[in-house]
């Protein structure tokens, strides 16, 4: 569910469309998210290029919010992933230097460049963490935070805690961390932990993730998979 | 003041970028927001700062800072040694805390202000 692809200036110029959906079927993933920082162009490429290997491909952005925190946000309708883009860049300054970042690389579902993004995708939005989320739920989406237990660009990281009041849906924990402190960690926060790869190569596509039970691959199941609705359930390694 | 010379002050232990400790520092920026330092770091500053991760190394070069100094004797990245080896980034580690080090480095002349 996590994933980035070429457009994230620090992933591998091999995760392209096709490329990922190969590698995920090879791990025997059977629902994906795509996740670039702070932009999701190239999401509808790699959800076609899912389709034609019936693989769900879910869609979804890693915002960079005011304190550099990581946010994921999860959208099942295309005009929500359009509104939280336009939010986002409006919120986002600078442009990018492929050489001290890297490459920012729009294609389309057959692999093919057809260009790149000028802006500066690694930097911060002027976002605070609260509109974020905010923004997220209003749009009908997810809102998970990113590897909580990473130091850089995490919520922990970051601030030091969670924020009263913060209405996350799920917390991420990297495929880094141990089960020790996952355990830990699931004793320390009220909310429901996931695992996802945080792959920017395609070597590292699957090498932690999370089952859901759940009816079809979507986001609305999803959330009831996260809440422990009707049956639904995550279970993480 | 020179990097070198910092170097030695502070006792501050070199991860790379030895060979371009002959430059001058012009003023000094303490910050935890890679964004904030894009926004208002300055040519020729030293940057203290807690970040491990490689993209401290792209806003260094990005403002072309002279040098980044790490604290609380946390250790660089990997990925954030070879970086800044490739972009000729200095970075330094202190052992001190953040207020220390840059109350130290303002006794020695080293200013914030513009």
């Amino acid at each position: 569910m996590h994933l980035h692809t070429c457009l994230s200036p620090c992933a591998d110029s091999t995760m392209s469309p096709r490329a990922i959906v190969k590698g995920a079927k090879k791990q025997n993933l059977q629902m994906i998210g795509i996740c670039d920082h702070n932009s999701v162009e190239n999401v509808e490429a790699v959800r076609m290029a899912g389709k034609r290997e019936r693989l769900a491909v879910m869609g979804g952005i890693e915002i960079t919010s005011q304190e550099e925190v990581h946010i994921l946000g999860f959208f099942s309708k295309k005009t929500a992933l359009r509104d939280i883009q336009d939010m986002v860049y409006k919120n986002l300054s600078g442009e990018n230097d492929e050489n001290l970042f890297g490459e920012q690389i729009l294609t389309d579902e057959h692999d093919r460049v057809i260009g790149s993004n000028r802006r500066l995708l690694i930097g911060a939005t002027g976002l605070p963490l609260e509109k974020i989320v905010d923004a997220i739920h209003r749009l009908g989406g997810l809102a998970i935070a990113s590897h909580i237990d990473r130091q850089s660009f995490s919520i922990i990281g970051q601030l030091g805690f969670i924020p009263k009041g913060l209405t996350l849906d799920a917390l991420e924990i990297s495929p880094l961390a141990s089960q020790k402190r996952r355990y830990s960690s699931s004793q320390r926060h009220s909310f429901p932990l996931v695992t996802f790869s945080d792959a920017h190569c395609l070597e590292d596509i699957g090498r932690s993730f999370s089952s859901f039970l759940i009816e079809e691959a979507n986001i609305e199941e999803t959330k009831k998979a996260l809440t422990g609705k009707e049956g639904r359930k995550v279970i993480i390694r | 003041m020179k990097l070198s010379e910092l170097v030695i002050k502070f006792d501050l232990k070199v991860k790379c970028g030895a060979h371009e400790l002959d430059r001058e520092i012009k003023g000094g920026y303490v910050s935890d927001l890679l964004s904030d330092v894009i926004a208002n770091g300055r040519a020729g500053e030293v940057w203290v700062t807690l970040q491990i991760h490689h993209n401290i190394v792209g806003v260094a070069s990005l403002k072309s800072l002279a040098a980044i100094v790490i604290i609380n004797g946390r250790e660089p990245e990997e990925e954030t040694i070879k970086k800044a080896e490739d972009e000729g980034i200095p970075i330094m580690v202190s052992k001190l805390p953040a207020f220390e080090l840059v109350g130290r480095l303002y006794q020695a002349g080293i200013s914030g202000t513009r």
